[in-house]
């Protein structure tokens, strides 16, 4: 433990640790020596204003950060114990997967091919295999039903709550240990809200969850931890409940009342 | 006032779009002028025979022969065709390569050089290409080497060259980042990454850099006449001259007879329509596919 404060106290051991974390756009500083721990087969939520760094937090998470040109990390980040930044990013990215703000499905693929993409181009032919994996992972998105009939037709032709689905069921398929979410619901409206956000309930006894919003409601609904992030800084991180009912800093608690942000 | 300013508003509305069709008008003028010249004096001799048969040897008509065979251009498609081919073989894999390697890898002063002569290359006269191959072929294979379907080919894709390489570049260019890091967040590799999902958005528009790229070069004269040169008999092998359509309608079109001058403006027509079936058809299939 790094910092007491910023740990969980939790009996389920920890699948994922930040350690002084800080991240650079060039010589901007995004983020600042983070450090946080999560449990494993929990739903974490980080919130805060926008430009508050959690976005490229979570980035960091899966070694994303670093597509971008000028960018670069210091700190560690530990799965199970070993440092990701030892070693392939393509690796660590097959046990750590990631859905994004905007539904991004693969233009000109149908949706079958989408949710295949990670098993076939990651070199697995095995025809009964990848379709075994295919039927799943669109049941474990809730989106088996809806899609069954129309697997072959474009994933871009469905809508925007449905290609969320698809973006999470293909991200499923290759069976990472975590899944992070960059504000999976910001661009969709309530109803298809809802039902991401009980996907998110459901996925948290297979994966570890850490996902971004801007939603506190949404933070307070599916997540057990919430980290409280502002300026580049880990302000708070504890049990939701008690982070949004006793936050103990003044800062957090600014936030959380909308005195700010 | 306010009714003069909308009166005023309304008149730049009427001329603006006046001028905007008659700008239309002008830009198709000249197509439709090619395409019913060459309709009024090719339309009569186009038959399936004509697409088949061998050239016409001159003939002026006489007393006892009062109308001259037209003959066909059977050689001249049949070497076009090989042209072609050969020419989107030595040319579409370089030109989508160096299009990835521009729009995904190119950094710094590679790429920008790279970059640099694809716009030269685009740029340069058909007719300088045509001199050029012609001095490389005569340098390696010597005076008997360098009038060769081969040669031709290699004229042919010089010109392509360029057309898919920016066409490819461009097309890369229009795929969101997004999709490419929905990739790499699958642990996908970047090459994979790239010629699967990359490519694979953006094949539509590919596909009609290519075709661009084979209009171009199909309608190419000058550097065919330097190259290909031209035989009676088609394609004879890749080290023999090959005819092809654009020489022969310069070669009969300005001939002394007749028939001859028929044939020419037989082939221009032909022409036009084999472009306009391979534009049609790209179209077609691209539609019918997933987009």
């Amino acid at each position: 433990m790094v910092e007491g404060a910023l740990s969980h106290e939790d009996p389920r051991p920890t699948k994922l640790r930040v350690d002084g974390l800080s991240a650079f756009y060039g010589p901007k500083k995004a983020i600042s020596n983070v450090s946080l721990d999560f449990p494993e087969r929990t739903v974490t939520a980080i919130i805060g204003p926008s430009g508050c760094g959690k976005s490229t937090l979570i980035r960091c998470l899966n070694r994303m950060h670093e597509v971008l040109p000028g960018t670069r990390i210091e700190g560690r980040v530990l799965l199970d114990g070993e440092d990701i930044y030892d070693g392939d990013p393509v690796s660590v990215r097959r046990r750590i997967g990631m859905v994004f703000q905007k539904p991004n499905p693969f233009p000109t693929m149908s949706v079958y091919d989408n949710v295949a993409a990670g098993l076939k181009l990651n070199g697995i032919r095995d025809r009964a295999r990848v379709d075994a994996a295919v039927i799943r992972s669109l049941k474990q998105a809730a989106l088996w039903d809806e899609v069954k009939d129309a697997i072959d037709g474009p994933g871009t032709r469905l809508s925007g709550g449905q290609q969320q689905r698809l973006c999470i069921a293909r991200a499923l398929a290759i069976e990472p240990e975590v899944l992070l979410m960059d504000e999976p619901c910001s661009a969709l409206d309530p109803i298809a809200t809802a039902k991401i956000e009980d996907l998110i309930f459901d996925l948290r006894k297979t994966y570890t969850l850490v996902i971004v919003t801007h939603n506190m409601q949404q933070a307070a609904r599916v997540a057990e931890f919430t980290a409280f992030m502002y300026l580049g800084e880990l302000v708070e991180f504890d049990r939701t409940q008690t982070l949004f009912e006793q936050p103990k800093q003044k800062l957090t608690e600014n936030y959380i009342t909308g005195r700010f942000g | 006032m306010r009714f003069d300013r909308n009166a005023r508003r309304r008149w730049m509305n009427w001329i603006m779009s006046a001028l905007a069709l008659l700008c239309v008008v002008v830009a198709l003028v000249p197509l439709g002028s090619i395409i019913y010249t060459a309709v009024t004096f090719g339309g009569h001799v186009l038959s399936f025979s004509f697409l088949t048969s061998g050239y016409p040897l001159a003939c002026s008509p006489t007393p006892s022969q009062p109308t001259c065979p037209v003959g066909g251009i059977g050689p001249a498609i049949e070497g076009t065709g090989v042209l072609l081919a050969l020419s989107s073989l030595f040319s579409v894999p370089p030109g989508i390569l160096a299009g990835v390697y521009l729009s995904e890898f190119g950094r710094g002063r590679l790429g920008r050089s790279v970059s640099f002569f694809t716009d030269v290359m685009t740029g340069s006269p058909s007719i300088v290409v045509g001199i050029f191959v012609y001095t490389l072929f005569f340098l390696f294979f010597g005076p008997r080497g360098v009038f060769s379907a081969l040669s031709g080919a290699v004229a042919l894709a010089i010109l392509m060259i360029p057309i898919v390489t920016r066409t490819t570049e461009e097309a890369l260019r229009l795929v969101p980042n997004s999709v490419r890091e929905a990739a790499y967040a699958l642990g996908i590799p970047r090459y994979r990454a790239v010629l699967h999902v990359v490519l694979s958005a953006a094949r539509g528009a590919i596909l009609t850099g290519v075709v661009l790229a084979v209009m171009r070069a199909g309608g190419e004269a000058a550097p065919l006449l330097l190259t290909a040169l031209g035989n009676p008999f088609g394609f004879q092998g890749l080290t023999q001259p090959s005819a092809s359509l654009p020489p022969i309608i310069f070669n009969f079109g300005t001939s002394a007879y007749s028939n001859q001058v028929a044939v020419a403006w037989g082939a221009a027509l032909v022409l036009i329509i084999i472009m306009l079936c391979i534009s049609l058809t790209v179209r077609f299939a691209l539609r019918s596919k997933l987009s």
